[in-house]
Formats: C-alpha cells, structure tokens, sequence
C-alpha cells in the first residue's frame, strides 16, 4: 500500500488547470496546421490561420486559449494499493480552485442550476473515478466550455437502427449544432451500455488524441468514415462554409442491452484541451 | 477590403451593412452576456434606466478572463448568442443597432432587426487571446457582482467581425456554406 498525500493531488490538479487552459495539445495543432493548408474556400482559410495564431498567442503569453476556460472535469484513475491521506474530493476541488484564481481563469460555475448564482472559484469540478490496478493515481483534467457542450445530444435507438441509424444521429447532431459550437469541432461518440454510460463513453471519447484511432478496426473504420461524411456538410469553420467542420471523430463502445442502442455525442470545440499526469 | 465602423453605430449605418460583409470596429463597445442581459430587461419592465445608453449602441456578448496585471483584459472571444435571443428585441427597439457573438439568431430577434435597423456579427469563437489584443480599454460599469458576467465598458481598436446577419434577412450562415457546397460539388 503506498500512500499519498492529498494535497499531492491539490497541486497536480493546479497545474494541470492552468496548463490545459494555456497550451493546446499537438494532436490538435497538427490538425489544424493540415486542415488551414487543404482548405480551398479562402474564408475557411483565413479563419484557420487565426484560429493557429490564437492558440500561439495564448501560448506565448501563458493566457487561456478561450475566454471560456470551461467546468473542470477531472478523471482520476486510482491504483488500488494506494492510499490517499486526506480528502480526494476536496483534494481536487481545491487545486481547481487553486488552479482558476492564480491562472487567471474564468469562475463560471453556477452553485444551484436554477437559482444561478456564480461559486466563485470554478467549483465543484466534475470528478470521475475509476479505480484500477497498481499504485500509482492517473488525473486528467479537461476543461469543457458549453458553447460546444450545449450542442451535445443522447438518443435511445433501436437494435433495428444499426450502424446507419447511428450515423444520421451522429451527422443530425453536428448539422443542428451548426456554428454554434465553434467549429472547426472534435465530435466524441459513446456507443452502448446504459442511458448515462452512453454520455460518459462520449466524454471520455473527446479524451483521447485525435491521431490515436479507435483499437478496434471496425470502429477505427466508423471514425473515418463519419469524419469524411461531416465535413461534406460544408459547415466549415465558424460555418461560414468550407471543409473543415469537424477536426475528428473519436467513439468509445461499450456492451449493451439486447433491447438497446444508446448514443451519445459530446461535441468539443476547437480548443479541445485536457492535460494528464501520473503521481 | 474590411469596412471600417466607428461606434455609435447608427441605424442608417447598420441598414447599409450586408451579410458576409469583414468589418473592423473601433470605439466603444458593451460587454454583456445571460445574467446581465436579464437585469437589462427587469429593469426595462420596472421603467428604470440602463447602466448606458443603448441608443445606437454595440452589445458584445463576452465573458472574459481576468486581467493579469498590467493587462487591459483577459482572453474575450464571444459566446453562444441564442442564449440572448429572449432579450435582444427588448433592446433592439429601444435602440441597440449592433450585437457581436456567434452562432444562430432565432426568428424574433431576426424580426427585430429588420424592423428596427440592426445588425447581429459574428466574431471568431475560440480566439479569445487573439481578440483581447484588440481591446485596449475595459472598465465594469455595473453588476460587479456577476463577476465575468458583469457588464463592461470596452474600448476597441479594429476589432474583427463579420457581419453574419443583416437588417434585410441575409444569413451568411446559410449563403456561405450554400455557396462553398454549390463550388465544390
């Protein structure tokens, strides 16, 4: 049983807040580098090479990369032989807070969904645990902005539905969605398991680098394929038409019930961000 | 080339814009979003007056970051609109000719803005550090208490927009995809 402290995982969270809100990760980059060279429609074009300076310039300032720095959602994956000294819950929320008041970062947590007043620090974050083999805790955190989570959607299809009835959901999400996510966007995708599994599998889709595709052929395929079916939709980035709607297509599967086909499509965009560390 | 706009923005100036239109606003600007736009229609229906004069005024929908030190404002890219679509015709009729966001407008401010002689431009969502570059000037002039939603006096020098919806009905958000898919079939 090894131990670790809890304000260990404060600070790691502090960090990783500031970070991810800061410097835009390389898969996403390159995308946009690719996407800014193969457009043909000069707005398109234009667009892209702003949206490249932006994140250039966040980075060199150490200034967030989008106003809307996000709620904080934060994975741990914890080793079973370790033993957290204090609070984890409270652990996290105070690196968050700790994180979004030195950084700089915009509060935007409301404490009560209908009587709306702000928290004031960007707390409560939404925490994941996953416990797992080993000794070691895995934290990552993504700061989601609603511009593009708003966008999301979850269907119950039927069985009968299949792969086909998938994509139009996928697609019909991404066509409704519109320019309201920022896009060019990073559609994750949750297949199977349960009404909320869908939803989370979706999430934890938008985790995963977009040059890593799916394990498994099949889905590794569905992905290609649904990232060349949106960006012949012509949204283009900020959709004002072009090529580039979608900068990937990233799905995560799961069993499900034989009566049962859930969907679930987390729209991010742009500015996907989430950093990871492993103490 | 970009059209140049000087703030007040006025009605016969709005009515000449057209969708797709590049633009550079300088002058003042208001920063407002949800919360503050709220409190601007309560005190509307209670005959109370608006922390500004909204006559020809620009609404730019932002939240931003908090300013470092030495710094005029944090990252300030513009938000989701729609969510401003049940106060935006209050505003409209009273006078407000520009509001700065992005994404879709729904058909009552649409309506509004052909009526009255407004425009609604869209600025790069997600380029919040690159926009603030253009903000030399930013000062809370009421609703501190709403912290990044608090309404905000903002000094702007060519700040980069398109005119996405126009005073006549034109959407670019449906002409420019339409055009780029009719290019390349």
């Amino acid at each position: 049983m090894r131990t670790i402290e809890a304000i260990v995982i404060t600070n790691t969270v502090k960090k990783l807040c500031v970070e991810a809100n800061c410097y835009l990760g390389d898969d996403i980059k390159n995308r946009l580098t690719n996407a800014a060279a193969n457009e043909s429609w000069q707005q398109a074009k234009e667009i892209l090479g702003h949206i490249i300076d932006n994140y250039q310039i966040a980075e060199q300032k150490g200034q967030p990369i989008c106003q809307d720095t996000g709620v904080a959602c934060v994975f741990l994956k914890i080793g079973q032989d370790v033993h957290v000294q204090g609070d984890i819950t409270e652990a996290v929320n105070q690196g968050v807070r700790d994180g979004y008041r030195d950084g700089y970062l915009r509060k935007s947590v409301v404490a009560d969904p209908l009587n709306r007043t702000n928290t004031g620090d960007n707390t409560p974050a939404m925490i994941y645990f996953d416990v797992v083999p080993g000794d070691q805790i895995e934290i990552t955190v993504a700061p989601k902005g609603f511009g593009s989570e708003n966008m999301s959607k979850i269907a119950m299809l039927r069985p009968s539905d299949g792969l086909e009835g998938v994509k139009e959901f996928v697609k019909q999400t991404v066509l409704a969605a519109g320019p309201n996510p920022c896009p060019p966007i990073v559609v994750g995708v949750g297949i199977g398991g349960t009404f909320d599994k869908a939803a989370y599998l979706a999430k934890k889709a938008l985790l995963r680098p977009v040059d890593q595709p799916n394990g498994m052929p099949f889905y590794a395929q569905l992905e290609k394929e649904l990232l060349e079916e949106i960006n012949a939709l012509g949204i283009g980035p900020q959709g004002f038409g072009g090529k580039t709607t979608a900068l990937a297509v990233n799905i995560e599967h799961f069993p499900t019930h034989i009566a049962g086909l859930p969907v679930a499509v987390n729209i991010n965009c742009h500015v996907t961000r989430h950093k990871t560390e492993v103490i | 080339m970009a059209i140049k706009i000087n703030t007040p923005l006025t009605r016969d100036a709005a009515r000449k814009l057209k969708a797709g239109d590049s633009c550079l606003i300088s002058g003042v600007v208001y920063a407002a979003r949800d919360a503050a736009h709220k409190r601007f229609c309560e005190c509307i229906a209670a005959n109370e007056p608006l922390p500004f004069d909204i006559e020809d005024s620009i609404i730019y929908f932002v939240g931003p970051t908090p300013a470092k030190p030495g710094e005029a404002i944090g990252s300030a890219g513009p938000t989701t609109s729609y969510r401003m679509d049940a106060y935006s015709p209050t505003l409209i009729k009273l006078g407000q000719t520009g509001m700065i966001g992005k994404g879709k407008r729904g058909p009552e401010v649409i309506e509004a803005m052909k009526k009255h002689g407004a425009v609604y431009f869209g600025a790069i969502g997600g380029c919040g550090a690159l926009l603030s570059k253009c903000i030399k000037k930013a000062e809370v002039i009421a609703y501190e208490d709403l912290g990044a939603e608090a309404v905000r006096r903002l000094e702007v020098e060519d700040f980069p927009v398109v005119v996405v919806m126009d005073s006549h009905g034109n959407n670019f958000y449906e002409t420019g995809p339409a055009n780029y898919l009719a290019q390349n079939k």
